[in-house]
């Protein structure tokens, strides 16, 4: 199935829940509301003409830029995106699903924005989603055991976000 | 080794219990494992000698590495690719490489992907043998690893040759190849190919038929199809759980997703059963899945890369154009994902340009084979006993920088 057919299905099936589409891209994608994603998620594994079995890749981009001066050029407003991607044994297709979430829930700086977790859909999900929390913050609801898995256990922030602030001192370490 | 209390029982004083309790004990394992994966450390949960759970912890490794990608050019990040997966140092280059091709839309001339991927196969064999070598230390058996590093020594004699360095190459970069290739080069490979061809007998002999490695290996860590999709699990990992005569594909990047002209190469994908078109009949109490058949898969897969080297090696002196045209020198806006067949799997870099035309992209990220393989540990330990875990890991053939990146 091409990338415009798995579109067009999600489409049908879901309206106006998809919030918007990018087929010129060079991996196409779809746009969903954290609130959908489960459901999405759960339609492209389970409707017998898309069979996305494998999760590939779960990914957290910042958008930000530092530089005031640049900020207005910069082509984009700060946000996170988390991205998922999918492919199918048994059609060999990929596709692209990626919410769109503010960089702090409510704005407050220090609040992780939060996405339903797919580990139920695909298990392998349960370690994607601890790295991605781990080194980009985002917090994932209903997740067996969100902890870090690749950062010490007292870490503090999250290396991935574009406004981390490097520690300068780790347990008598000097960092710098 | 730590143990931990049972939770004290209240009791009445007058009340004797002869009744034989078996408390849960904590074995931690490790962070230094004795072979050659990585620092990785397994906390098993066990009732005597029975495993009931493993929580492997990682980490020891991480550098951020997708943090640095971030703050350099593609090109200064190649080196960087080299320390994940170190072991097969040339393939990590080219999935970086592609995924960067991928975004700006390049084209790479015919020559730099023939040496690309007669590069990439020459690494595929070292890393298969250092697999092979470090899973007979993991099940106590030294001299197949000294077999396996004489001749991974040629290899990387070779690649030295081309590139000057023995681990750490940045050889395949973006836009193709860093240099031709030496004169002579070819026939030297040539040479090699031909001195490896009748080892593997040699490897057979001490691992694959060997009783007690059969017996060690046989039946453990079972990993059913549907467990290996569920988590991901790609590479030797996955293909030594299909079953052709299921009706199983060729599950391979190579095959099924062709980069780097691999359509037009001649090879089989190794998947069970061995026998028709390997001749090798899987032993007596093996089962599909278990760690003997991704012992095998990985054994056959050097095969396998020999014969597409040959073939690479035929090509390369009528191969048409550069080995490398010049890389764009600022990223497109827009974002791509490419996955390559790396020995230990689909190995997929994510690379996401900034809106403004920058020199750096914007994220880079990694999506790790071998992290993918080693989060179904807990599910085909459960059960084993603890003497099984050396194999069962060291059967997922894991390097620990790739999984901390």
């Amino acid at each position: 199935m091409t990338a415009a057919d798995i579109i067009a299905l999600l489409e049908q099936q879901f309206g106006s829940r998809i919030q918007s589409k990018n087929l010129e891209a060079i991996d196409p994608f779809v746009v969903v509301d954290a609130a959908d994603l489960l459901d999405v998620c759960r339609f492209l594994k389970e409707d017998s003409r898309l069979h996305f079995d494998v999760l590939n890749c779960i990914s957290g981009v910042d958008y930000l830029e530092l530089d005031p001066k640049k900020a207005p050029k910069a082509g984009f407003d700060p946000h996170m995106e988390v991205v998922y991607h999918l492919s199918s044994f048994r059609h060999r297709h990929r596709f692209v699903v990626k919410v769109m979430l503010p960089r702090w829930k409510d704005n407050k700086p220090g609040e992780l924005p939060e996405v339903p977790s797919v580990t139920s859909l695909w298990p392998t999900a349960n370690w994607h989603e601890r790295e991605v929390y781990d080194l980009s913050g985002i917090w994932f609801t209903g997740h067996p055991q969100l902890t870090r898995i690749l950062l010490a256990e007292d870490w503090v922030g999250h290396p991935l976000r574009k406004d981390y602030e490097y520690p300068l001192e780790y347990h008598g370490i000097r960092g710098r | 080794m730590a143990t931990v209390a049972a939770p004290e029982q209240k009791q009445e004083p007058t009340v004797v219990e002869f009744d034989v309790r078996t408390d849960e004990m904590l074995v931690n394992m490790g962070p230094q494992h004795p072979s050659t994966h990585g620092v990785l450390r397994l906390v098993l949960r066990t009732d005597g000698e029975v495993i009931s759970e493993v929580t492997p912890h990682l980490g020891y490794l991480h550098r951020c590495a997708e943090k640095i990608g971030e703050n350099v050019t593609p090109i200064q990040f190649i080196p960087y690719t080299d320390r994940m997966d170190y072991l097969a140092g040339m393939n990590m280059n080219l999935g970086y490489s592609l995924a960067v091709e991928k975004l700006c839309g390049m084209k790479v001339p015919e020559k730099a992907n023939v040496i690309r991927v007669l590069i990439a196969e020459l690494n595929r064999i070292a890393s298969h043998l250092v697999g092979m070598g470090a899973y007979g230390l993991d099940l106590g058996t030294f001299s197949p690893f000294l077999y396996a590093f004489r001749e991974r020594e040629m290899i990387l004699d070779l690649f030295e040759e081309v590139c000057g360095a023995r681990l750490t190459y940045s050889y395949i970069t973006i836009g193709g190849v860093h240099d031709d290739l030496p004169p002579g080069w070819v026939e030297r490979c040539r040479e090699f190919l031909n001195y490896l061809k009748p080892r593997i007998a040699e490897y057979h002999a001490l691992l694959t038929t060997n009783h007690i490695f059969v017996k060690r290996t046989a039946n453990i860590g079972v990993l059913p199809k549907e467990l290996a999709l569920a988590y991901g699990c790609t590479g030797p990992m996955l293909r030594g759980s299909l079953d052709r005569r299921q009706g199983d594909p060729d599950w391979d990047l190579r095959k099924i997703e062709p980069y780097c002209g691999y359509e037009t190469y001649d090879f089989n994908v190794v998947v069970p059963p061995f026998d028709d078109r390997w001749g090798w009949r899987a032993p007596e109490g093996t089962v599909l899945g278990d760690a003997w058949h991704r012992f095998m898969v990985r054994m056959l897969e050097v095969v396998e890369s020999i014969r597409i080297c040959e073939q690479a090696l035929d090509r390369y002196p009528h191969a048409q154009g550069a080995h490398r045209i010049e890389p764009p020198r600022h990223l497109p806006a827009g974002e791509a994902y490419r996955e390559t067949e790396c020995p230990r799997g689909q190995m997929g870099f994510y690379v996401v340009g900034a809106p403004g035309k920058g020199a750096v992209p914007l994220r880079v990220r990694a999506r790790s084979s071998s992290f993918c393989n080693l989060s179904v540990t807990n599910e085909i330990c459960r059960g084993c006993l603890i003497a099984d875990v050396p194999a069962i890991v060291g059967s997922i053939d894991i390097v620990m920088g790739e999984i901390d990146r």
